[in-house]
């Protein structure tokens, strides 16, 4: 295959050639940095929150009326004991908060009180003995909080002072990266706790947080207030009849309270899909726009090359006529819209990596992997060629006879 | 001469009807896109309090400790505490002054039919009203000395009236809160102020409170707050922070009529600050700030890095469109060469053929136009279904339908100029000829 005509030949259409070159430039530009923001969006989402997700649901609570603190732990014990009675359901508890729910606490950790920096930031769940059987949490190290470390915390306490926690591994090895976690003590707030157990994972309340999505912190309270959340672990197969059954035998139970309509009884399920609603959406959009961007681009080609291939019929005519064959003129176009392709990719790596660049610097973005790049230039070649098939085929069914007519 | 173009270059549209489709469907995709995306950028970014935004501002100091603070970098504490609050309401150095925070109430309705529910409130002192330009529909705000007295009154919004009182006037009628009786003086008019400038850590958008109560009356009969608390030195954090505490739970709003008191109202902060340092209740430096509504908005980055991201993307997309349409309207222009050619035989000069070119470009773009603004509805009815809290917010206005069309017509304007010039530059015995 002669190079050399070809790049003649595309001297006098400059403007055309161009045109597809950076449309393909900045088509792959986008489709990279696109898929690039798929690929973050879902290993963000597809993060294991370490619960036992299938089994769990989430009612929130909210009694009405006035009532004192001590009203309020008996109205949770009696919850608590009438919802594990309840048929399908194998453990509850209470809490302030639950992974991914969007709202929850967080405090900063020290190891020694007069450190200026905190060592790691926490989310903090009010749990208590029945959490980690509840939740399905695994301890890997030490032990799980009995009934007499529970304590009850006033609303109107400033003080969080746990005896003792139970940590995340990811928050431990962040604290005590060479050392056992277990029987090691850390300064919460202004005061000392020593940390009894570790769990394998947990997520925070938080989606997207800088530091981390699994330093999390249980301390041994239960939170004395008008509002708390109940988790229920259901049996399996229970879910969806311990969704019906456990608001009504709470409300037997008591009238004085309020569940709310919109997310008052939920599956974990629900919460995690609420959770990720804005990344699954980020990374749908960004699908649909690489596919709309790749199938316009393979267009643009289709029209321009047709125009070029309608525009030289008689010199391909005279081509045939000169013997070539029907296999040089389809490689004739295949080759030229390579070429092509070639300049617009490399401007478009170009292009990519720039786009990326500025994005990190304006939005929390990661660095490009260049396997995208590679990936997308195979790819916008590859389109390149399909699309200049027909036009090419076309071109090449051109018949000898074209080069005498007229002229 | 213009309806002569006119029929010429529909005549040349209906010749060719794929690669017209194909341009009118980029245009149309692109301006869809970007419309849809430019719609919801314009709506978060708008001003929540127009006329009044330039002159209501957010003083910020720093209270805290000297632990992590780094001289000249650190910002100060987000939100007030309750001493400090307090403290600037009542040296009253601005036009308006209103101290506030939110909170979460539960109300018993009288009306036996409805189930007791939990309401959004905003504890908040009388001035709120005037400094907001809050409307009533009936009755009227409290006034300071009700804040004074620790009044039981309450003002409620115009959803909250129609879902207890059926839309009448409520004003002098009892409401249960958290068990206990307030009377109703007044029911806002229509207000929705977006994004909500006034508390962003409560939610940026959306539907304001239900239930607006004296900040004094709440703290006395202890309504939950509920919003963000930051602490620090040896400030726990309980849910109900106690009035003492370091803790910052409290937002603080201004009116400054004139940015001379302004500047004074700055001064006045540092001054505030140096003396607090003094008494040995500041350590840190006077760190202060006084930003008005807008650079307030700014600052939170109130409008979602996704929404920003999505535009880029968009107008990246209309990019791409405009370029794939200057191609196809090359081709399409370069074909009618040698009818060109016959034109510039018969006399027509090089400006009537390109101003005929660009019409059937324009032509293009408005058609494109109208397809794009087809899409950018969709597209809008598409995002008013997700669950962000701006969603609901996502409607086209008529200025940003102005701008459909302009974008339109200017984009496919713009590609039609390169290829009707370079149609405009042949010869015309060359085309001629070979004919």
């Amino acid at each position: 295959m002669q190079i050399k005509p070809i790049l003649t030949a595309l001297r006098h259409h400059k403007a055309g050639t161009v045109l597809i070159a950076v449309q393909i430039a900045l088509t792959l530009a986008i489709v990279c940095n696109a898929l690039f923001i798929i690929h973050q969006r879902v290993t963000q989402l597809s993060q294991p929150s370490g619960l036992d997700e299938a089994h769990l649901i989430r009612i929130q609570n909210q009694w009405v009326g006035k009532a004192d603190d001590k009203a309020y732990g008996s109205l949770m014990a009696t919850d608590l004991a009438t919802l594990r009675k309840l048929p399908g359901v194998a453990d509850a508890y209470a809490t302030n908060s639950v992974p991914l729910s969007g709202g929850g606490w967080s405090m900063s950790l020290r190891l020694k009180a007069d450190q200026s920096a905190p060592s790691a930031q926490t989310a903090i769940y009010f749990s208590d003995d029945h959490t980690l059987s509840t939740l399905g949490l695994k301890l890997v190290a030490g032990r799980n909080f009995r009934a007499d470390d529970i304590r009850p915390m006033s609303a109107k306490e400033d003080l969080l002072h746990p005896a003792v926690i139970i940590v995340t591994r990811a928050l431990a090895d962040k604290l005590f990266p060479t050392s056992r976690a277990v029987g090691q003590t850390v300064y919460l707030a202004n005061h000392l706790s020593t940390i009894i157990g570790v769990v394998e994972r947990m997520q925070t309340p938080w989606v997207g947080m800088s530091w981390g999505s699994a330093a999390s912190t249980l301390v041994p309270f239960r939170l004395l207030t008008g509002g708390t959340n109940y988790v229920i672990r259901t049996q399996p197969g229970q879910p969806d009849r311990v969704r019906r059954s456990a608001p009504d035998a709470l409300f037997a139970q008591n009238r004085m309270r309020v569940i709310p309509d919109q997310h008052g009884v939920e599956t974990f399920r629900q919460i995690r899909a609420d959770a990720y609603a804005s990344d699954r959406g980020m990374a749908i959009l960004m699908g649909v726009i690489c596919v709309v961007l790749l199938a316009i681009t393979a267009a643009g080609i289709v029209g321009l090359t047709s125009f070029w291939v309608g525009q030289r019929r008689k010199q391909i005519g005279v081509r045939r006529a000169l013997g070539a064959t029907r296999g040089d003129i389809l490689s004739y176009f295949l080759t030229e819209n390579l070429l092509i392709g070639m300049g617009g990719v490399l401007l478009g790596i170009a292009l990519a990596i720039g786009l990326n660049l500025w994005m990190v610097t304006r939005f929390e973005m990661q660095h490009l992997s260049l396997w995208y790049v590679l990936a997308g230039a195979v790819a916008l070649l590859l389109l390149g060629q399909g699309a200049v098939l027909a036009p090419a085929l076309r071109a090449s069914r051109v018949s000898p006879v074209e080069a005498t007519r007229s002229v | 001469m213009f309806g002569y173009y006119l029929e010429l270059a529909l005549r040349s549209l209906r010749r060719n009807k794929v690669l017209t489709a194909l341009m009118v469907l980029a245009i149309a995709l692109g301006i869809g896109a970007s419309m849809t995306t430019l719609t919801v950028l314009h709506v978060l970014s708008g001003d929540p309090v127009p006329g009044r935004s330039s002159t209501l501002y957010y003083p910020q100091i720093d209270p805290r400790d000297m632990s992590g603070y780094l001289p000249g970098k650190s910002q100060p504490m987000y939100q007030m505490s309750w001493i400090d609050g307090m403290n600037l309401l009542r040296a009253k150095r601005a036009d308006r002054q209103a101290l506030m925070t939110g909170g979460l109430v539960a109300v018993q309705p009288h009306n036996t039919m409805l189930d007791p529910f939990y309401e959004a409130a905003r504890f908040t002192t009388a001035d709120f009203f005037p400094m907001f330009g809050v409307p009533f529909e009936y009755g009227h705000p409290w006034h300071a000395a009700d804040d004074e007295a620790h009044a039981r009154v309450v003002v409620i919004s115009a959803a909250l009236d129609d879902k207890l009182f059926g839309g009448k006037d409520s004003t002098g009628k009892t409401l249960r809160l958290s068990g206990v009786a307030f009377r109703v003086v007044g029911v806002l008019g229509d207000w929705h102020p977006n994004p909500q400038f006034y508390d962003l850590l409560r939610k940026s958008f959306g539907e304001n409170e239900g239930v607006y109560v004296p900040l004094s009356t709440s703290q006395d009969v202890g309504m939950n707050h509920d919003g963000s608390t930051d602490c620090w030195g040896n400030g726990g954090s309980g849910k109900n922070p106690s009035h003492t505490a370091p803790c910052a739970w409290l937002q603080f709003w201004v009116q400054l009529d004139t940015p001379t008191r302004a500047a004074a109202y700055k001064t006045f902060l540092v001054h505030y600050s140096e003396q607090q340092k003094a008494l040995g209740r500041f350590q840190r430096p006077p760190n202060v700030r006084l930003r008005d509504v807008m650079q307030w908005l700014d600052y939170n980055r109130v409008v979602p890095d996704n929404v920003r991201l999505q535009t880029w993307l968009a107008l990246g997309f209309l990019l791409v469109c405009l370029v794939n349409t200057v191609g196809l309207m090359l081709a399409k222009f370069m074909r009618r060469a040698p009818e060109l050619g016959v034109r510039r035989a018969l006399g027509a000069s090089k400006r009537a053929l390109f101003a005929q070119l660009l019409v059937e470009s324009g032509l293009v773009g408005l058609a494109g136009g109208t397809g794009g603004l087809l899409l950018a509805l969709l597209g809008l009815s598409l995002v008013r279904r997700q669950p962000a809290e701006y969603a609901p917010l996502a409607h086209l206005d008529p200025a940003m339908l102005l701008v459909t069309f302009l974008l339109a017509l200017g984009a496919s304007l713009l590609a039609g100029l390169l290829p009707a010039w370079r149609a405009c530059q042949i010869a015309p015995a060359l085309r001629l000829k070979s004919n």
